[in-house]
């Protein structure tokens, strides 16, 4: 009786374990091959390089941070969720005080638990130099990211505390930058993150199997993952460093790779042509002219800043982007939480241009004349040249007459940094710098804040107001989020109905990708799902 | 002749510091940061000092120099400021990977190169001369980037017979000499070897078309001497220059091509360059430089020392 109990306890168990394996098969998808726009694999030890394609790809599949974005819909912008931590509030007596609760049972991929000691070790890993685990690479990417932080303590495993330098609702947004390596990997590597690159250990729904510098990666599901919703149900990424748009086109038409990033408009027919499909989608990304307002400035006059955001055809400059552009509305894209509903109508309306101009005093047969900055070619600048070709000839028909200063890309960062007032611009009296304005600060504050003026931050046009300073001041001090949001909504307002800057048009994070991918859904962000991700046979 | 080794040995020297200068200057003199590769374009001014403080960025540029020089001596490049890998094993992969596209580019170039010119320098004036001829200005007229979209196109794209991109299916570092790995050679060697067959045709042609115009060939045809036997010294008139021009060729393919290696994402040297340069990660692009300088300098050494034992006029010289 024992024995035939036993014999059928085991033929139980031995179905059991083979429904298991075929349902471990059956969801085991494929392998999908990327090509990335990046010249090499992504940092790979935490804090990625490479910009938002490196936190996209190495960031956000192999760590997790304590707060995410949520990539769930392309249908809405996204907002925080809980990531490592499962909710956090700040002291309402003490406002520069917040209380984190750790999400428990977690574990990093070498199989060390996850708790409250390890945000704190991350943390001095990117801010204290002076630690053993401080890591110039990671914090040179990092700490810009979290400036808010002043210190930060473990009250227990599952208990973390911030504090603050001075007031600031923002920091949850900030944290979502911050990404969590694990200690026990750092420890058993001999404390040095150069071998920890080559074997990386993160919380993330992918691990990193495998990486040839500058040619591939290959990470694999973390089948322990702590959302379920989240295990990835391919068998392998593989990500390919192809920075030459028409090598990774190629790499496309050929079926080296199932899905490349950015494609030129001008391969989109032929792409599409042969049944590859361009997913695309709002996210926070603009192409603006950050106008200087120095004293002197013609970009001072709210006539002249109107009439230049009323003179440009956007819907023709879509037409020149093959379709792959949303026009400007505003300086957010206009499926912004934050977009508001502004007074001023960005819009094509060249008689009201001319209007403007002509009460400003200047017409085309009396032009004004402006000097204008901008590079050839760079990262999220679209297609730099034919664009502001096609913004001067917009101005001409007004009265502006542009003059472009071009400089390579590298040395446009430079000239950003060092601030419409420094010597090395020329006299230039605007940039044209793409920006990513995912978050409070990149979206809204660091542009225009008087405490940021360059060099010392990123208001390159010296644009200083008291009203825009009692904004952003509000901004961080409104913590409630849905107050925060109605903030952040008069702040865009008066982005736009001030015209202050000239707003063009917004990208759509193109990739175009195999009919063989199928279950990816593009969220309206920097960052992005691969977990639902698989390859049809 | 060992004297003579010697002596162009010792020329080296005098050459390869001033390349090192001059690569060191050309570097440090083009605009932009180096910083941009590895922190945030909106990272603080605070923050961008404290890192070009860490790179040693802040020194004047003598002492940089000193510091970088009495590392190379010693072969330390230094760690690549993007990536933070040593520029050592970064440049030494890229030049293995560049060694190998251009060996399978000479096997191609050189023997294709050396038969068409020479058959065109025979029959001159024939109308073998004016195709091989034509054949050669198309070569090096033609853009090898532009060719090597092309037959991407042809052979990728709508045959599907070969690899677009990359040095095999895992990547460089599990090369093997099997089809899978050599598919993926053919067509950046075949758009390498265009412009290198080109040269040493219309260089062999002339040679070849001169030689048999000499005196002294037909002095030797007077004599009596076989056709074959006549050939024999043509060759042996012609080889040293040929062998010069070949080892130029050499040089330039060993030195990566950018434009080839960026159209098929080849992971050598010219496409390590080329991301050093667009990043301003001065250490790499340096260490880059200063390596296939010296690369050239002692092909180029090679090269005097083959000629002089060919041919003894060079050596008396």
């Amino acid at each position: 009786m024992a024995l035939k109990k036993f014999r059928g306890a085991a033929i139980a168990a031995l179905s059991i374990a083979a429904l298991a394996t075929t349902s471990i098969h059956a969801m085991a998808a494929g392998t999908l091959r990327v090509g990335m726009t990046a010249s090499d694999i992504p940092l790979t030890t935490g804090q990625t390089d490479q910009g938002g394609e490196g936190m996209r790809f190495m960031g956000y599949t192999v760590y997790d941070s304590l707060i995410e974005w949520d990539l769930t819909s392309s249908e809405k912008p996204s907002v925080l969720i809980p990531g490592l931590a499962t909710e956090w509030a700040v002291d309402e007596e003490d406002q520069t005080k917040w209380i984190f609760k750790i999400r428990e049972g977690v574990t990093f991929h070498d199989g060390s638990p996850f708790t409250a000691n390890d945000v704190v070790w991350n943390f001095e890993k990117l801010l204290n130099p002076d630690s053993e685990q401080y890591d110039p690479r990671q914090s040179a990417q990092g700490k810009s990211r979290i400036p808010a932080v002043a210190s930060y303590k473990a009250i227990d495993d599952f208990t973390l505390e911030i504090t603050t330098k001075e007031p600031d609702a923002t920091l949850p947004y900030q944290l979502a930058w911050i990404l969590m390596s694990s200690k026990a990997n750092w420890e058993a590597h001999d404390k040095s993150w150069e071998e920890v690159a080559k074997e990386p250990s993160g919380t993330g729904p992918w691990k990193l199997e495998s990486f040839v510098p500058r040619e591939r990666a290959e990470l694999v599901p973390n089948s322990e993952y702590w959302d379920d919703t989240r295990v990835p149900k391919l068998d392998k990424m593989v990500l390919m460093p192809l920075p030459e748009p028409n090598a990774r086109t190629a790499a496309l038409l050929s079926g080296q790779v199932d899905w490349i990033e950015a494609p030129a408009p001008d391969t989109i027919p032929a792409l599409t042509g042969n049944g590859f499909e361009i997913v695309s989608n709002a996210y926070p990304h603009n192409w603006t002219w950050h106008l200087s307002r120095l004293e002197g400035s013609p970009w001072n006059d709210i006539r002249v800043r109107k009439a230049a955001n009323l003179a440009i055809d956007r819907e023709g400059l879509k037409q020149l982007l093959g379709g792959l552009a949303i026009p400007a509305k505003g300086f957010l894209p206009p499926s912004s939480q934050w977009f508001g509903n502004p007074t001023f109508e960005v819009k094509y309306d060249p008689e009201a241009a001319l209007a403007l101009m002509a009460e400003a005093g200047y017409s085309p047969e009396n032009p004004l004349k402006v000097k204008a900055l901008i590079s050839p070619s760079g990262s999220g600048q679209m297609l730099p040249l034919p664009m502001n070709e096609y913004v001067q000839q917009s101005l001409a028909e007004i009265g502006i007459e542009v003059e472009f200063m071009v400089v390579e890309w590298n040395q446009m960062i430079n000239l950003w940094r060092a601030g419409a007032a420094d010597p090395s611009v020329d006299g230039s009296m605007s940039i044209n710098f793409t920006y990513f304005i995912q978050d409070p600060f990149t979206g809204l504050i660091r542009h225009l804040s008087c405490d940021l003026i360059a060099p010392n931050g990123t208001n390159w046009g010296h644009y200083c107001d008291p009203e825009m300073q009692d904004l952003f001041k509000q901004i961080k001090t409104t913590f409630d989020a849905a107050e925060q949001d109605e903030v952040l909504k008069k702040t865009h307002e008066k982005y736009v109905n001030e015209a202050l800057f000239l707003m063009v048009t917004h990208d759509v994070a193109p990739r175009a990708m195999s009919p063989k991918v199928e279950g990816f859904v593009q969220a309206q962000n920097w960052y992005q799902n691969f977990s639902g991700i698989t390859i049809a046979e | 002749m060992f004297a003579y080794f010697v002596r162009r040995l010792l020329y080296v020297l005098p050459v390869a510091i001033g390349v090192s200068i001059i690569c060191f200057l050309l570097v440090h003199i083009a605009p932009g940061d180096p910083l941009t590769a590895i922190m945030p374009v909106d990272a603080t001014a605070e923050e961008q000092a404290a890192m070009r403080s860490a790179y040693g960025l802040d020194k004047p540029l003598p002492v940089q120099y000193a510091i970088w020089i009495g590392k190379a001596a010693t072969g330390d490049l230094g760690k690549s400021i993007a990536t933070g890998r040593p520029v050592a094993n970064e440049v030494f992969a890229a030049v293995k990977n560049s060694l190998l596209l251009a060996f399978a580019a000479s096997i191609i170039a050189f023997p294709i190169g050396l038969f068409l010119g020479f058959v065109a320098g025979y029959f001159r004036d024939t109308i073998f001369d004016r195709i091989v001829t034509g054949f050669a200005i198309t070569g090096v007229s033609v853009p090898n980037y532009w060719l090597g979209i092309v037959l991407v196109i042809i052979f990728s794209v709508n045959l599907s017979w070969l690899p677009s991109m990359g040095a095999g299916p895992g990547g460089s570092g599990e090369w093997a000499w099997d089809y899978a790995h050599i598919r993926h050679l053919i067509l950046p060697a075949v758009t390498l070897a265009v412009v290198p067959i080109g040269i040493v045709a219309r260089t062999v042609r002339a040679l070849v078309g001169d030689i048999f115009s000499m005196d002294f060939v037909q002095a030797l045809y007077a004599k009596g001497m076989r056709h074959s036997d006549v050939l024999k010294h043509v060759i042996r008139n012609a080889a040293p220059t040929a062998l010069s021009v070949m080892g130029l060729q050499l040089g330039y393919l060993l030195g990566g091509s950018i434009l080839i290696e960026t159209v098929f994402n080849w992971p050598g040297s010219g496409f390590l360059l080329s991301n050093a340069i667009f990043q301003r990660d001065l250490p790499l692009l340096q260490g880059t430089i200063l390596v296939l300088a010296l690369f050239f300098v002692f092909m180029n050494l090679i090269v005097d020392v083959a000629q002089a034992a060919i041919d003894p006029r060079i050596k008396r010289s």
